[in-house]
């Protein structure tokens, strides 16, 4: 038999993260839907890896300059989601109180 | 560094994001869960600076930069924000990660050598697949998300925007992407690229153009999961673990609470997305209605729920309108002194997204274990001697339950009518967003209290107190 191609293994990672998001997304309680939302978009925002390997380029030629500057405005806009989301989430989480017992 | 070992360390970032989704189980969890997020973030970024080598002072200093002007940014935003301005936020939040994704795209098709892609112009067929659905993805969620962000902010009205032969329009903007996407394969021009973006963030606009404030909910949740998507898809092209499962997460997030949002509307997905639902405000407002309706004061309202054993607060997106959260709770607290039992029933789609309500409460400091969902809560209404319902309509329409021609027939209701009484805050007998007689507004246990919702309930505080 042929080598696989890489492609099918990250097919298959992703196939399985379907599922456990699934797994998962379904016993989050409804009273932290808001706080679900942030938060994956803070954690979607994981996408600034691709904005540091293009910041990260070496600028010999011009495309490798458009590169390294969509790859900074990609990193602000990554980060301005990074940091707010996840210190939002925060604030919300900081909030949910149980009854105080007296 | 190691290639084997950052792959290693980016699945570990993936899972410390599953860690943090599943601590949302339940609150005492969920702030660990919400650490455990920040470590695995922290851990792809500092991977990632590693694994792309050494770099230039310029290079160091474009990365300082964006993440301190970014970081900044959202730091600010995130401790300014008001929390009823959280359905913007998130709207705008999915912008981001949609123009983040294009960018990301763009920088991968003008430098494909740093992503391990093939050369410029000779880029593998399956990462041109991959990028250009990123792309297309990535495109449609950040103008998609504009306009969500602006319906949801007030700076376009709610009401659904129908452009004559949209659907036909939307399906021709679809095929050219799929046509270009072929096309690029071959043909390897960064215009091709280019027109697939434009395409994609026309397609972003017309597809959410249409659906009305009402339905925000599931748009909002189904950016979210769009936004994941792109995500998904750009880890592809990366070839980025992390990312992909990240992408995954967030997609299926995305598409269950618009799953959950549209069950509470007892809506299909499609009716949803083909819009235009709540532009018929008119429709049948030709009869005008002169049913007469008890009407009452604070101090009428504030007796009767001085005197109840039973109290079940209904909020609805009035509420968070009028900001009338923080007073709501200072009534609780007196109405609790006088040994009354307050409880909150929240409907799926009350607010304008998922768990809107519940977060609102949660900021007046109202104790989560106080607050209800419709099923577990709903058998409870015939025992409550007092249903106080504050910027909700439709979700309390029995109607939906009893006349099948009405448009929400089949939706799941709270059952307010049961309640002794039903104290129903309104600011005039306007219709909700459905263009929808609400039948309990005629009932002889209905009692409308017509004021702001905010200044009603500070009356009634002022009464109890």
């Amino acid at each position: 038999m042929e080598a696989i191609d890489p492609f099918i293994f990250r097919l298959s990672i992703f196939v399985l993260a379907c599922f456990v998001g699934y797994y998962v997304v379904w016993s989050v309680t409804p009273a932290l839907h808001t706080p679900l939302m942030s938060v994956t978009n803070a954690i979607s925002s994981v996408i600034v890896v691709g904005a540091l390997i293009a910041v990260s380029v070496t600028a010999l030629n011009d495309s490798a300059w458009i590169s390294k500057i969509l790859g900074f405005f990609a990193l602000i806009l990554a980060s301005v989601n990074i940091f707010g989301g996840f210190l939002v989430t925060q604030r919300m989480l900081a909030m949910y109180k149980k009854k105080e017992k007296k | 560094m190691n290639a084997n070992l950052a792959a290693i360390l980016y699945l570990v970032a993936g899972v410390l994001f599953i860690q943090a989704l599943r601590g949302l189980s339940n609150p005492e969890m969920s702030r660990s869960g919400n650490r455990n997020g920040m470590i695995g973030m922290a851990i792809a970024i500092v991977t990632t600076l590693f694994a792309t080598g050494l770099k230039d002072p310029l290079t160091w200093g474009m990365i300082f930069a964006g993440l301190a002007i970014g970081g900044g940014l959202g730091a600010v935003t995130a401790r300014r924000i008001a929390m009823t301005a959280m359905p913007q936020l998130v709207a705008f939040f999915h912008s981001l990660v949609g123009l983040a994704a294009v960018l990301v795209a763009a920088a991968a098709l003008y430098s494909p050598e740093a992503y391990n892609i093939g050369l410029p112009g000779e880029i593998h067929t399956f990462s041109i697949i991959e990028m250009s659905l990123g792309v297309a993805v990535g495109a449609i969620t950040f103008t998609g998300s504009i306009i969500a962000f602006a319906k949801l902010n007030g700076n376009m009205s709610g009401a659904p925007i129908l452009l004559p032969a949209r659907h036909i329009i939307n399906l021709l903007l679809l095929g050219s992407i799929v046509g270009l996407t072929i096309y690029f394969i071959s043909a390897q021009e960064p215009w091709i690229f280019w027109a697939i973006t434009v395409l994609s963030l026309i397609l972003g606009f017309t597809l959410i153009i249409p659906i009305g404030g009402a339905d925000m909910p599931v748009v909002v949740s189904m950016l979210n999961s769009y936004s994941g998507w792109a995500a998904a898809l750009i880890g592809f092209t990366l070839e980025n673990t992390a990312l992909i499962i990240t992408g995954a997460l967030v997609g299926s997030s995305g598409a269950i609470l618009s799953y959950i949002m549209c069950k509470g509307m007892n809506r299909s997905f499609i009716s949803v997305i083909a819009g235009g639902f709540g532009g018929e405000v008119a429709a049948g407002g030709g009869v005008v209605e002169t049913r007469p309706v008890k009407q009452g004061s604070a101090e009428d309202a504030a007796f009767i729920m001085k005197n109840a054993a039973s109290v079940i607060i209904v909020p609805g997106y009035g509420m968070a309108v009028a900001q009338a959260q923080h007073a709501l709770r200072e009534m609780a607290d007196l109405l609790k002194k006088e040994g009354v039992k307050v409880s909150y029933a929240i409907h799926p789609v009350a607010g304008r997204m998922p768990g809107h309500m519940n977060v609102l409460l949660a900021e007046a400091s109202v104790p989560y274990d106080e607050v209800f969902e419709l099923e577990d809560i709903n058998s409870q209404f015939a025992q409550a001697d007092v249903a106080y319902v504050i910027g909700a309509n439709d979700v309390t329409n029995p109607s939906a339950k009893t006349n099948p021609q009405s448009p929400i027939y089949g939706m799941p209701v709270l059952d307010v009518e049961k309640a002794k009484t039903v104290l129903f805050i309104k600011r005039g007998m306007g219709s909700g967003y459905a263009g929808i007689e609400n039948e309990l507004f005629f009932r002889d246990n209905t009692m409308m209290l017509f004021a702001d919702a905010k200044k009603m309930t500070e009356g009634i505080v002022k009464a109890l107190g």
